[in-house]
This record gives C-alpha cells, sequence and structure tokens, in this order.
C-alpha cells in the first residue's frame, strides 16, 4: 500500500536507528503520547534497537484506556433501558466497567451495536425510527470532528432519536498535567500525528516555550518514528526546547480548519477525569448548549454508580508513564486480553496490550 | 483508536448541506468515506481516513522528505570510506 509499505523498509530503518545512536551521547527520556505510536514501537522493536540512546515512556493516549470507570457505568446503565440501541467502535465494548462489559450486556439481551464510523450509528437512528439509538462516543481530537458531525447532521436532518454519550478528551491538557507532576520524568515528546493533523501544532509550540521541552510530530510508520525520534534526540542534544513538523504529509501547522469548524461548533471544552489518572482541568469536550438536545446523559436519567478500580492493577502509572505494563504483578496472567482487569489491556492501543502481543515470552 | 489509514479517492459526491462523499481505495479495498473535512479533493488524490472520515490530503512533496534525508545519510557514508562504502 502506498504510503504505508516504503515507510517500514528495514534497511531505511537501520540507517536511523545507526543515525540516532551515533547522534545521542546519553539515554533521552521521550515520551510518545499516542497509543496507536506505542503500538508501533512495541510491535517492531524499536524501544529495544534504542536502547542506551532513547528510553519510551509510554502515554495517556489511549481514549478507550481513559475513558473513566463512570461513564462506562452510565453506557452500560443506558444500554439497559427498554427501546435503546447503544452503538460505539468495538474497543469500547470490552472496557470494563464496575458490573462488567458492554458485551456483557449485550450478550443479557441489551442491543449493543459495534460501529465503524459515528455516521453508522446516525444512519441505524434514521433506519429505525422507533428505537433510540445512543452513540457512545469517545475519542481524542482526531475522532471529535466525526462525532461532531454525526450530530451536526442529526440536527439538520431532524433526527429526533439519536443522541451521543461524550467521553472526549485532549492532548494538550494531560501533557500539562505530566509535566506539572514532580514526579516528570519526560525531556521531550513526540507529539501525536493524527490529532495534529485535526488541530496543527501550535499548541505544542506553546507548551514547548512553556515547559522548556522539544516537541516532534510524527506519524504512525516505523520510519516515521525513527525519523521523528532523530529529530527529537538532535533537539535533546542541542538543549533547543522547540517544535518539529515530521508527519508533514499529513499535518500542517493549523490543521484541519474545515474540521475545527464544525468541531467547534458542536463541542465545547470542559473538565474531564481520566481513568487511571484523576480530573484533568480543561481536558475533556462536552456538547455546547445548542446540542444539549443530543446529549444522551440530558435525555436518559441514569443511577450514578461509583465503584473502585481492580486493586492489583497498575493502569494509573502505566498512562501516566511511571511503570511499564510488565512491572505489574496482574500481567499476562490475572490480566490478559481475553480477561482484563484494566483498559490498558483491551485496547489494541494500550499499552498493556501491546506488551501482552509482542513481549509475551519477557513478560 | 487515532487510527489513520492513507487511501487513494476513486469517486467523489458533492451532496445537499454541503457534504462531500465519496469512495475511497485502501489496497484494492474501497470503502464509502465522509470527504467533508477535504473539500477540495480530486479523484487520484490520497487521504488519511478515520472512522469512515478523511482528516487530511496527503502532501505528495513532504512524503518524500524522510527518503531525501535517508539518501543524503547513504552520501555521507559513502564520503566517509575512502574505499567507496560497504
Amino acid at each position: 500500500m502506498k504510503y504505508v509499505d516504503e515507510y517500514r523498509e528495514p534497511e531505511a530503518a537501520r540507517k536511523l536507528v545507526a543515525a540516532i545512536h551515533a547522534t545521542a551521547t546519553t539515554t533521552h527520556r521521550v515520551m510518545e503520547v499516542c497509543g496507536g505510536q506505542t503500538h508501533t514501537l512495541i510491535r517492531y522493536g524499536i524501544d529495544e534497537l534504542l536502547e542506551g540512546a532513547v528510553e519510551l515512556i509510554h502515554g495517556p493516549g489511549c481514549p478507550v484506556c481513559v475513558t473513566p470507570l463512570e461513564k462506562i457505568d452510565r453506557a452500560l446503565a443506558i444500554a439497559a433501558c427498554p427501546g435503546v440501541t447503544l452503538a460505539s467502535f468495538g474497543d469500547m465494548l470490552r472496557v470494563p466497567g464496575s458490573r462488567g462489559d458492554l458485551l456483557a450486556a449485550k450478550a443479557r439481551g441489551a442491543d449493543v451495536r459495534v460501529v465503524y464510523s459515528p455516521t453508522d450509528a446516525l444512519a441505524l437512528a434514521e433506519t429505525h425510527p422507533d428505537r433510540q439509538v445512543v452513540f457512545f462516543a469517545v475519542g481524542f481530537e482526531t475522532t471529535a470532528p466525526a462525532n461532531a458531525m454525526a450530530v451536526w447532521l442529526a440536527a439538520r436532518k431532524n433526527v429526533t432519536n439519536f443522541s451521543i454519550l461524550t467521553s472526549h478528551v485532549r492532548v494538550p491538557p494531560a501533557i500539562r498535567a505530566i509535566m506539572d507532576d514532580p514526579d516528570s520524568r519526560v525531556q521531550g515528546f513526540i507529539a501525536p500525528g493524527h490529532v495534529c493533523s485535526i488541530m496543527g501544532y501550535r499548541e505544542y509550540e506553546e507548551l514547548a516555550r512553556e515547559y522548556r521541552v522539544p516537541f516532534v510530530v510524527a506519524g504512525f510508520e516505523p520510519l516515521d518514528l525513527l525519523d521523528g525520534l532523530l529529530a527529537l534526540v538532535r533537539l535533546l542534544e542541542d538543549h533547543e526546547a522547540d517544535t518539529r513538523n515530521r508527519y508533514g504529509r499529513s499535518v500542517r501547522r493549523d490543521g484541519n480548519t474545515e474540521a475545527r469548524k464544525i468541531m467547534d461548533e458542536v463541542f465545547e471544552i470542559s473538565d474531564m477525569t481520566w481513568r487511571g489518572i484523576g480530573p484533568i482541568p480543561a481536558s475533556g469536550l462536552r456538547l455546547t448548549a445548542r446540542y444539549a438536545a443530543f446529549d444522551a446523559e440530558r435525555r436518559f436519567c441514569v443511577e450514578n454508580v461509583r465503584a473502585s478500580e481492580p486493586s492489583a492493577c497498575i493502569a494509573g502509572a502505566v498512562l501516566q508513564g511511571k511503570r511499564k505494563p510488565h512491572d505489574c504483578a496482574a500481567f499476562g496472567g490475572a490480566c490478559t486480553p481475553e480477561h482484563p482487569l484494566g483498559a490498558p489491556m483491551v485496547s489494541t492501543e494500550g499499552a498493556c496490550a501491546a506488551y501482552f502481543a509482542f513481549r509475551k515470552v519477557e513478560g | 483508536m487515532c487510527l489513520g489509514v492513507p487511501g487513494r479517492v476513486v469517486e467523489v459526491t458533492r451532496s445537499e448541506l454541503g457534504i462531500v462523499t465519496g469512495k475511497v481505495e485502501f489496497g484494492g479495498i474501497v470503502k464509502d468515506v465522509n470527504l467533508s473535512y477535504t473539500p477540495e479533493v480530486e479523484r487520484g488524490q490520497y487521504v488519511v481516513v478515520h472512522v469512515g472520515f478523511s482528516i487530511s490530503t496527503l502532501d505528495e512533496q513532504e512524503a518524500r522528505r524522510v527518503f531525501d534525508y535517508l539518501e543524503e545519510i547513504g552520501e555521507l557514508e559513502q564520503l566517509a570510506s575512502p574505499e567507496g562504502g560497504p
């Protein structure tokens, strides 16, 4: 596939690995925020190839992983309401709430569907006017415009049996929380390429100035990440707290203005609690007053269940980059992708699932 | 979650409400994609697709940057080796 295969070429990767080792005079501690990038780094063993030059600290960039338990319980309660069809992305159905997951609710008879796109959920509402279709809308800034478009279209088409349960998160406030943590060990960041395809990278330029750490926007293939890491190591070696864009084929400085227009009309910034991390100011998105009629939490008054995470699970520390998945006593034993204790073992972008898939022997 | 897959636009349809839809081919598989966030896109161009939406149009010149850089590394390696290099 064009724009994929050429970025996986082993000989080119070898050259970039050598260039990183030749540039680094010490081990630089850098965080890749996005779970998709974590997956590539672990799958191709890039973290091991760069040992001595770069220590990769995996960030919280897995929306499925950070969706609060309370939201999942809310989704479970809404799915149990008569006449409701609850739709979401596949991973969301397997994330454990405090009383099981959405797949288990489906097994008990709830109408729970997997959709590929939020507009598929809207189409379900249009073809089933007798059902209340609720889309469990999770995601970072990459996904927000798609979810916004589903609501925008529902309003234009007057689809009254469609609503969304939102659990949207924003990357820059999470980076702020990581850097404000006195225990933070992060010296530089690989910024998330697809979030930046929507948002651009001006926010990261501000963060670089404020926290005096460099940022490099990178893509998701092995060569993209190695090229981004080389640029980041160079900035770190030169003590430059600057921002570079190494995913120029998709990312422009101002991002995608068309997408941001609809996103800003439908959503506004709100405080948000991240599963495993806690509350982060201004780190979420909620529907604006104009679109409040599409808010599933207003449409369905369901009880608010409070529950605690399994005590053996260290997902919070993993999501903050303080611990590695195999540091957890439950990893690969009590907690596997088949029977996950914590959300990072569920999502293909969760650090625990990536380590389980590609590092089982060591784990 | 933020998975984005590059594909070639094979059909563009502009409809009511300013919505642009189309078909995008990913290594032989053709899927319906909402192209409203890259409204200027034309047939034959590549877009990055995320949950059924195009989020960017791929810039071919920028796409070559890493390979241009690798060529530079290759030339430097040859210069560094008086034997002409391995």
